[in-house]
């Protein structure tokens, strides 16, 4: 029996509304299927799965609030018996089953940062409706389960299903009414999310600060000559340029390329680029871009406009969301010199570029001229590393970006 | 209309056995002389002598067993046991004889017999003469077992009873045989199949037999006033239990609350929620309730005796928490 459990998609992410499911029992599922759509503060969330195998029953109902960790679906591996999973699916979810508690999804394991509420929270009860009602409910289009339970025990029973029925004020909440939810509230459960990250930032990491001015001119060089005669949508982005720098900087400063938990720094298992992405209606979400040391420039370009496309869309991917190991925030367009940025946990790093610009800048010879410079700070966590290694790092992307033809190259070990 | 008591209400029906039917004799411990333990036949012994209102000796095996063998060879014989306790001596001849023969000689014979008992608590007779043990009998194939809990129905199950080919075991709640109340003349006919609806209400159904049917209507009088409306249903036929009536009533009120002066275990009660739970499942808007017997002995003491006996107090208070949100 293979558990498919609701994923923290962010550290940040206690709770999800599932919104619909992909796939129906029976399906096969490969790695990487998308299962279900679950809408978060942040966005309508598409989440893969990374098992293998059939969909023996979908437990989680569309429209329903479930804490992180919560079971969602069950698969049976191939051959497994459809008989034998029941039989301890029954175990698991009967009465006597203690509450399940949260679990991390095994691809994206987040620190122990889940709110008091959710981890007290029972997901695995079935909650108590009365048969009757649960009928009624159903031939009245009700979702019984959002409904509040007056009988004993809190049970919900017919009364509380014809109630709702009558109540012109209480329509049946849906799918898609959460999913077409104004944006004031979106943007508000956003702004809280945020609020709550930011703050556990600026509270548990000691955060310490460098920059480095760095020449742009071979970059801007080399950019302008590979998109002369190109349409602008086949066109790189300096910003790829810069991305993939971080990047295979990061391959020689790891430290960097992670996590912190439970008090120790873990590697990141490839180097995943969260991007910041201001959404059009007020805050930030920072999906990853995955391998980038393994994407080539034009390749990584149109990942980036995609992802970005996507994310103001709302239809990013769970192992998006989740993955990042490290944050790049690129502040350039709005014309800002440099962002000194906080991390967003459990995160170790955030790389931060202000806007390309013409500044004077002193040669190798001496001499004294204007050329396209642009700002990289690093704000990094010190307890996984010092100074002196951030330094490094921003020494690497800086003589990286001299070698923009080395920067296009597709890391083949990964 | 004329009013009577259970008690004569049941001798109006031997008598009225006796004189239609000459193979109907009456049988059991001081049933002529004495005129019965609860005075049911008393008289009976003048109007129709000693041929048809035989006393006899102390041993239930003996004299159950003479009435089944009476009835295998042609007569009507009505059997009356002091109580179910002692019916226990009599297990024997009812549950191996009277119930298997027809079934064991293929249909060749039959055992048309009638055997009555007193039943139930409350007179502080303590744990020899006070159980209910109704639902050891409901549970033989082969038997039919009535509960007359009404004056009317007291009057009218004897008659029908005798025309059954096949043993049927009527039980008489002890403190049932006081309860007076109307009947029509002619006493209507009673249907020995059916349960009845004593009480029509709409919020829960209250099933309920023999000596707990005045209990069950005291407390549903007692809910009534505080606006909460139950259907009580008398289940008059143990054996076998008309399920249909009380699924219909379930059906119309989503609730239900039996109350069985039975242990709980293994009760009649159990018998009915279970049958209930298997074929009106969706109909369900509250866990099933029973209110029972205390599963100890009955006691002697009248307040220890009342305190382990479904008194209408401890009804009422489970039919509260059984409509906790009804309207």
């Amino acid at each position: 029996m293979i558990e498919f459990r609701l994923p923290a998609m962010g550290s940040d992410m206690d709770q999800g509304t599932l919104l619909e499911w992909r796939v129906q029992p029976g399906d096969r599922v490969v790695r990487g299927q998308v299962l279900a759509v679950v809408d978060t503060a942040k966005a309508a969330i598409e989440v893969e799965c990374w098992h293998e195998g059939i969909v023996h029953a979908l437990l989680a109902k569309p429209g329903v609030t479930l804490p992180v960790g919560s079971l969602m679906a069950v698969l049976r591996a191939e051959g497994e018996d459809a008989d034998e999973v029941t039989r301890s699916l029954a175990q698991r979810t009967g009465p006597e089953a203690g509450p399940i508690a949260p679990v991390p999804m095994p691809v994206a394991p987040v620190p122990q940062a889940v709110p008091a509420a959710a981890a007290a929270a029972t997901p695995g009860e079935r909650p108590r409706i009365s048969p009757a009602a649960r009928r009624r409910a159903r031939e009245l289009g009700i979702d019984p389960v959002r409904l509040a339970g007056h009988a004993g025990g809190g049970a919900v029973s017919l009364h509380d299903v014809e109630a709702a029925a009558q109540s012109a004020a209480r329509p049946p909440a849906s799918a898609v009414a959460v999913a077409t939810a104004a944006g004031g509230a979106r943007a508000h459960a956003m702004r809280q999310v945020i609020a709550a990250a930011m703050s556990r930032s600026k509270r548990e990491i000691p955060h310490y600060y460098l920059a480095e001015d760095i020449a742009f001119e071979r970059a801007a060089a080399w950019l302008a000559e590979r998109n002369q005669g190109l349409p602008v949508s086949e066109r790189l982005l300096s910003a790829a340029v810069l991305l993939k720098a971080v990047a295979l900087a990061l391959r020689r400063c790891p430290e960097f390329n992670g996590t912190w938990r439970d008090g120790g720094f873990v590697p990141g298992a490839g180097v995943h680029l969260g991007v910041a992405v201001a959404m059009r209606e007020g805050g930030l979400v920072a999906p990853a871009l995955h391998d980038v040391p393994t994407l080539d420039l034009a390749t990584l370009t149109r990942a980036l406009l995609d992802l970005v496309k996507r994310t103001r869309a709302g239809a990013l991917r769970s192992s998006e969301l989740a993955d990042a190991t490290i944050t790049v925030t690129n502040l350039g367009d709005q014309g800002v010199g440099s962002v000194l940025g906080v991390i967003y946990p459990p995160q170790v790093a955030l790389v931060g570029f202000g806007r390309v610009a013409q500044r004077p800048w002193v040669t190798g010879d001496g001499g004294l001229r204007a050329a396209p410079v642009v700002t990289a700070t690093l704000a990094a966590d010190h307890r996984a590393s010092d100074g002196h290694r951030g330094a490094l790092l921003l020494a690497e992307i800086r003589e990286l970006l001299q070698e923009p033809d080395a920067l296009d190259a597709r890391e083949e070990t990964r | 209309m004329p009013t009577t008591s259970y008690r004569e209400a049941l001798r109006a029906a031997h008598r009225e056995a006796l004189l239609r039917d000459e193979r109907v004799f009456v049988m059991g411990e001081d049933v002529g002389r004495y005129g019965g333990s609860y005075a049911v036949t008393q008289g009976l012994l003048d109007e129709f002598g000693p041929e048809r209102i035989r006393d006899t000796p102390l041993s239930e095996l003996a004299f159950v067993g003479a009435g089944v063998g009476a009835a295998l060879g042609g007569a009507r014989p009505i059997v009356e046991v002091m109580t179910v306790n002692f019916s226990l001596l009599a297990l024997d001849p009812i549950v191996n004889s009277a119930a298997t023969i027809r079934h064991m000689s293929g249909g060749q014979f039959s055992i048309p017999l009638v055997v009555r008992m007193a039943t139930g608590a409350g007179r502080q007779l303590a744990a020899q003469h006070s159980h209910s043990l109704e639902v050891w009998y409901a549970h033989v194939p082969g038997l039919k077992v009535l509960a007359p809990a009404t004056v009317a129905d007291a009057r009218g199950m004897l008659w029908p009873a005798l025309q059954d080919p096949d043993p049927v075991v009527i039980f008489e709640h002890a403190q049932l045989y006081n309860l007076q109340g109307e009947l029509p003349d002619p006493a209507p006919p009673v249907d020995i199949a059916r349960a009845a609806v004593r009480r029509s209400g709409r919020d829960f159904s209250l099933v309920t037999y023999g000596g707990s049917l005045p209990r069950a209507m005291a407390a549903a009088d007692e809910l009534a006033e505080a606006g909460l409306e139950a259907e009580v249903i008398d289940l008059r036929v143990l054996r076998p239990l008309d399920i249909a009536t009380v699924l219909a009533s379930v059906r119309k009120t989503h609730r239900l609350l039996v109350v069985d002066e039975g242990w709980r275990t293994c009760s009649l009660a159990a018998e009915v929620l279970a049958q209930v739970g298997e074929a009106a499942f969706y109909e369900l808007d509250a866990p099933l309730a029973r209110v029972c017997s205390e599963e100890v002995p009955i006691p002697y003491p009248k307040h220890l005796e009342d305190a382990a006996l479904p008194m209408p107090p401890r009804i009422v208070a489970a039919a509260r928490a059984l409509c906790a949100a009804a309207p």
